[in-house]
């Protein structure tokens, strides 16, 4: 039972590191349409930032702060230089950039601070609670995260939904020339949306960057599982990521522990293929019709 | 139809246009002059200046952090030989390639280095299946592939492979040595393993099996390196009760272990893999936890008491003449990097191959390098004999057993020495290891 | 006549490389040899990606079935080198029509999602069942040099004509599927699905179909590279493989055979002539290694900003060709209406 217990609440736990990626793939897949797949060398190089910050004021913070902040203005610098161009071409063009994208940041990442690792810290303590004797095999670190990525995926919700910036960025995603009729400024708003993808992304990356240490690859792997995330829960969908990101580690967490950890990513992809076997779309989406 | 054929044209001028690039940029190094004086161009890699060597390393992607210092250490020693005579008077240019730990990258740049670089020698190729993509074709090629980076048994096969060695002692020698502490110290309790799922771990594993009694083992979790989440591997060890658990993993996953046990509040002894367990990189990894407000943990209480084996002299041991000779490398040409344990290894094995190199002669073929290594090397910077012979490829052949204390390694027992079968013997060694020469090189 | 025609080209095309192959140096055969099975997976996923407008992220792993099903019947059957590269393509074809029966019904990001997770995952297998694969240490699939070129022959120019015999025979073979009417049919399903079910085609058979084309191509790509590197094991088939294909093809230029060419050459040439001339310019050790990475980086998106239809794209503009291999607006799916359908409906979902 105690294992059971802990095999839940880790999988939960490296669930919502899982959905914190998978939200910002669903906000610039909702607001822009293009897959993102620098994201995590976005996300490794504005913690990157954080830690320099980090290492010179001491101050923990100071440096989560600045992370945002850096995630925020590198997602837009990025699709004003480089994603802009590929808008109206084909869409596989805009993946091969982010794929260059992807490779110069780690490259860059690599040349500005070598390739060691390097320690970051968490939020809040790593050791593990417990309730009387009992071991939860949760700590304080891991509810933050857990709260963070909420209120972020709520947050994401809440702008789609309610304000006129996210009536803006769904409508551009939507029909660009349409929008632009309307009098919608469609660069000004795919900007935003990388910049806010941007923002979400450097959460995730310090999030998850205590316990996989900082080196220029190093949200390579939590990328794929991010993105599978994202695809089981539904890319249009906030919701969906963070249930795709929950159900992704806890489904991983009892298959590692219970069946062995040699065919953990095997397992991942069973359970993708029985998601999209039964909807296509993920588990949030809409049924997909076809006019003629 | 016209149009076809005006595509074809087009597309046949192009590759020409290509190919003739190509032709135009290859280049092809000579092997070498012959020079006035005593040293000649004996060998290809080798003119009457310079002897050139060539290896491949991971210097980017997953498996970069904490190798990628090894090559940059050796380069430092062979800088210091260099600017003291070199060999017989040649410098040592060490050409190493980036392979990103992926096979397909080992053969094209060993290939480069073989075919249009003319190395001599490849030294220290690293990884197991990376090396292994290549050392087929080096013996086929002739070419000596001295002191592999790696601990595979695979290395020592003189019938099939006659010009590959190892260096470092090999996985199952260490399961052993590791093996019998925790039989003859541990008697009784519960024994878990936490492995890398590659030939490094099951290695590993297979000589800590050729010790320990079955009965004692109750879990074995692997991990694979590409998944940096263990929760489950450590859940289940903690489910299993196991009481010392031994892992045969890399620093990261060292430190990862650690930090999940907390995180549970599973406080098992750990016993390390040498690979794993250098103090320095480890209380790196761990040292941001060490400030956590509220918690009493520290980088060095995270690894205070970690029991491993070395086999080469502790980087704690100020006094000893090799860590002098290791430190004076470090503060000269190394500064950037810390002095850790795959510095130590990146001089160490530097040091092996100048005297190879020094007792193959003036004017080396590259038959004269393997003959030197057939014919027994003495011990230098490793704290136990070699095995090198006309019929054994393997290196180092022992350790001694410590523990981390105040981040650096502590002797805990003498220098035990022992085979690869299941069934030899493990012995203590009772030779000592010879000073280091005071000039830092070693004599011909 | 199509394929008297392409094989013509052919012939032509093997002369030339096998003239080359003695006229340079044996390590740019081996380069050639790396590029000849390149070649063949790369023009396989342009196919797929281009031809039928269904995006793969994960041939690599379709390589890595080709190359272990070969390495196996090479080790335990000893089958001829022909046979093995025959049986590797007709195995990871197989596994091509399992993935596409499972995915037929994904589109767009969907499929990318499940293809870069087979990426991943697949290869795992292989350190699991290590009796078997060889765990991670691999396979070994060096070839000998027949003994009827001589003791004297390079080995790598015997790489390099085995590699680009089987190229040349992969792309002749492709080139005509291009032309025929499966080849026409995928077009149809490409540019227009609903339209293309109308007309009567069984889009789910053709979409399967060019997964099961892809995968076979990946297959024996992955058998001639396992050749050339004499080993197959994991670490060669990561993500980067796989991803590294995709980019070959679309910089080649979608749905161009040739566009396969420039992309392979791009893929092997471009990172080895960064890393040289960056040891060249006196930069070596550990951070400086990562300047030919960052510079690949650059190098992809300026191609790719630079020609937007990929270099043979670039090529025809530059040689007035009336028009592109694919067109341009070919692959946002002709959905749009149901799309926006969906949009409508998660107003009221989430």
């Amino acid at each position: 039972m105690q294992e059971f217990l802990e095999f839940t609440l880790g999988g939960i736990g490296i669930g919502m590191i899982y959905a914190a990626i998978a939200l910002s793939l669903v906000l610039i897949w909702r607001g822009t349409r293009v897959l993102n797949y620098s994201q995590g060398g976005m996300a490794m190089f504005t913690t990157y930032v954080a830690w320099v910050v980090i290492s010179h004021t001491g101050n923990y913070w100071a440096g989560f702060v600045v992370a945002l902040a850096c995630g925020l203005v590198l997602g837009a610098i990025l699709e004003r230089a480089v994603v802009r161009p590929t808008v109206g071409k084909s869409p596989l063009n805009s993946v091969i950039v982010t794929i260059g994208l992807l490779i110069f940041l780690e490259g860059l990442a690599g040349i500005i601070y070598g390739g060691q690792y390097r320690s970051f810290p968490a939020a809040y303590s790593v050791k593990g609670l417990k309730i009387g004797s009992v071991a939860l095999g949760i700590s304080p670190s891991d509810l933050f995260t857990a709260a963070a990525v909420l209120a972020a995926a709520l947050a994401l919700a809440l702008i789609f939904r309610y304000t006129s910036v996210g009536l803006r960025l769904r409508a551009t995603a939507f029909n660009p020339s349409v929008a632009r009729l309307l009098g919608i400024r469609i660069g000004r708003v795919l900007t935003l949306g990388w910049a806010l993808a941007g923002l979400f992304g450097a959460l995730a990356g310090v999030l998850v960057t205590p316990s996989t240490f900082l080196y220029p690859n190093s949200m390579d792997s939590i990328f794929v599982l991010g993105f599978t995330a994202a695809v089981i829960g539904g890319l249009d969908s906030p919701v969906g990521a963070v249930t795709g990101g929950v159900l992704l580690g806890v489904v991983l967490s009892y298959a590692g522990g219970y069946l062995g950890s040699d065919l953990v990513l095997v397992y991942g992809l069973v359970v993708l293929a029985l998601v999209l076997m039964i909807r296509p779309n993920g588990l949030f989406s809409a049924p997909v019709t076809r006019r003629v | 139809m016209r149009r076809s054929l005006r595509h074809n044209a087009v597309a046949a001028i192009t590759v020409l246009a290509a190919a003739a690039m190509l032709a135009a940029g290859c280049g092809s190094s000579n092997s070498g002059s012959s020079g006035s004086g005593a040293l000649t161009a004996s060998a290809p890699g080798i003119t009457k200046s310079q002897i050139l060597i060539g290896s491949h390393q991971p210097l980017t992607g997953v498996a970069a952090p904490g190798y990628d210092e090894i090559a940059p250490a050796s380069n430092a020693y062979f800088q210091y030989v260099n600017a003291h005579g070199g060999i017989y008077g040649r410098k040592i240019v060490y050409k190493y390639l980036n392979d990103q730990y992926d096979p397909t990258i080992t053969s094209t740049v060993v290939h480069q280095l073989v075919l249009q670089d003319n190395v001599y020698a490849i030294f220290n190729g690293l990884g197991t299946p990376t090396h292994l993509a290549v050392v087929k074709y080096l013996n086929d090629s002739k070419v000596p592939d001295v002191f592999v980076a790696s601990g595979c048994e695979c290395w020592d096969n003189p019938s099939a492979y006659p010009d590959t060695f190892g260096w470092q002692l090999d996985y199952v020698r260490e399961g052993k040595i590791l093996g019998k502490y925790i039989e003859e110290h541990f008697a009784g309790k519960k024994i878990g393993y936490f492995y890398q799922d590659d030939e490094f771990g099951m290695d590993g594993v297979k000589g800590l099996n050729y010790e320990i009694p079955k009965s004692q083992v109750v879990a074995a979790e692997s991990y694979n390196p590409a998944v940096t989440n263990v929760a489950p591997q450590v859940t289940a060890l903690k489910a299993a009760g196991a009481q010392v658990v031994v892992s045969f993993s890399v620093p990261a996953f060292t430190a990862l272990l650690r930090l999940v046990s907390l995180k549970l509040s599973f406080a098992p002894q750990l016993v390390v893999s040498d690979v794993g367990s250098d103090p320095i990189t480890l209380a790196g990894l761990l040292e941001s936890f060490a400030k956590q407000g509220g918690a009493t943990v520290s980088g060095n209480a995270l690894t205070q008491g970690i029991i491993t084996d070395g086999y080469l002299p502790s980087l704690g041991d100020t006094s000893n003449s090799w860590i002098k000779l290791m430190t004076m490398i470090h503060s000269k040409y190394l500064s950037k990097y810390p002095l850790d344990g795959n510095v130590a290894y990146g001089i160490a094995v530097a040091y092996t191959f100048v005297q190879a190199m020094l007792k193959a002669g003036r004017n080396p073929t590259r038959q004269d390098l393997i003959n030197a290594i057939n014919g027994g090397l003495p011990q230098g910077f490793a704290v136990a004999p070699y095995a090198y012979s006309s019929t054994d490829h393997n290196g180092i052949t022992g350790a001694y057993m410590a523990e981390i204390k105040n981040g650096a390694l502590s002797p805990i027992g003498p220098v035990q020495v022992t085979d690869t079968s299941p069934t030899g013997a493990i012995t203590t060694y009772t030779g000592t290891q010879p000073a280091a020469p005071a000039s830092g090189i070693p004599s011909p | 006549m199509t394929l008297a025609r392409h094989l013509a080209a052919a012939i032509v095309v093997a002369v030339v490389l096998a003239a080359l192959s003695v006229q340079l140096g044996a390590y740019r055969d081996y380069q050639m040899a790396e590029v000849a099975a390149y070649v063949v997976a790369v023009a396989g996923l342009t196919v797929l990606i281009g031809l039928s407008g269904q995006i793969s992220v994960g041939n690599g792993a379709f390589m890595a079935v080709g190359s272990y099903g070969g390495a196996l019947l090479m080790l335990h059957l000893n089958w001829p080198l022909e046979l093995v590269f025959a049986a590797s393509a007709v195995i990871a074809a197989a596994g091509g029509a399992i993935f596409g029966i499972a995915a037929a019904r994904l589109r767009g990001p969907y499929l990318a999602g499940a293809t870069l997770m087979l990426a991943v995952a697949l290869p795992t297998l292989a350190d699991q069942y290590t009796g078997v694969f060889g765990g991670d240490q691999g396979l070994s699939t060096s070839i000998t040099t027949p003994a009827f070129l001589g003791a004297a022959f390079p080995p790598t120019r015997w790489l390099a004509w085995v590699t680009c015999g089987a190229a040349l025979i992969a792309l002749v073979l492709l080139a005509n599927i291009s032309r025929s009417r499966i080849g026409r049919s995928w077009r149809a399903v490409r540019d227009d699905e609903v339209a293309a079910a109308l007309s009567g085609l069984n889009v789910a058979r053709l979409q399967i179909l060019a997964f099961v084309v892809s995968a076979g191509c990946a297959g024996l790509g992955g058998a001639l590279l396992a050749v050339v590197t004499g080993i197959v094991a994991p670490g060669a088939y990561t993500l980067t493989l796989s991803i590294g294909l995709l980019t070959a093809a679309v910089v080649g230029g979608l749905g161009s055979l040739f566009g396969a060419v420039w992309g392979s050459l791009i893929l092997v040439l471009v990172p080895s002539y960064l890393t040289n001339l960056a040891a060249s310019h006196g930069l070596s050790g550990a951070a400086s290694s990562s300047v030919p990475i960052a510079a690949y980086g650059v190098v992809l998106i300026i191609v790719m900003l630079a020609f937007p239809a990929g270099i043979q794209g670039g090529l025809r503009r530059l040689f007035g060709a009336p028009t592109a291999a694919v067109p341009l607006n070919a692959l946002r799916r002709r959905r749009p209406a149901s799309e926006h359908q969906e949009e409508g409906l998660h107003e009221k979902i989430t």
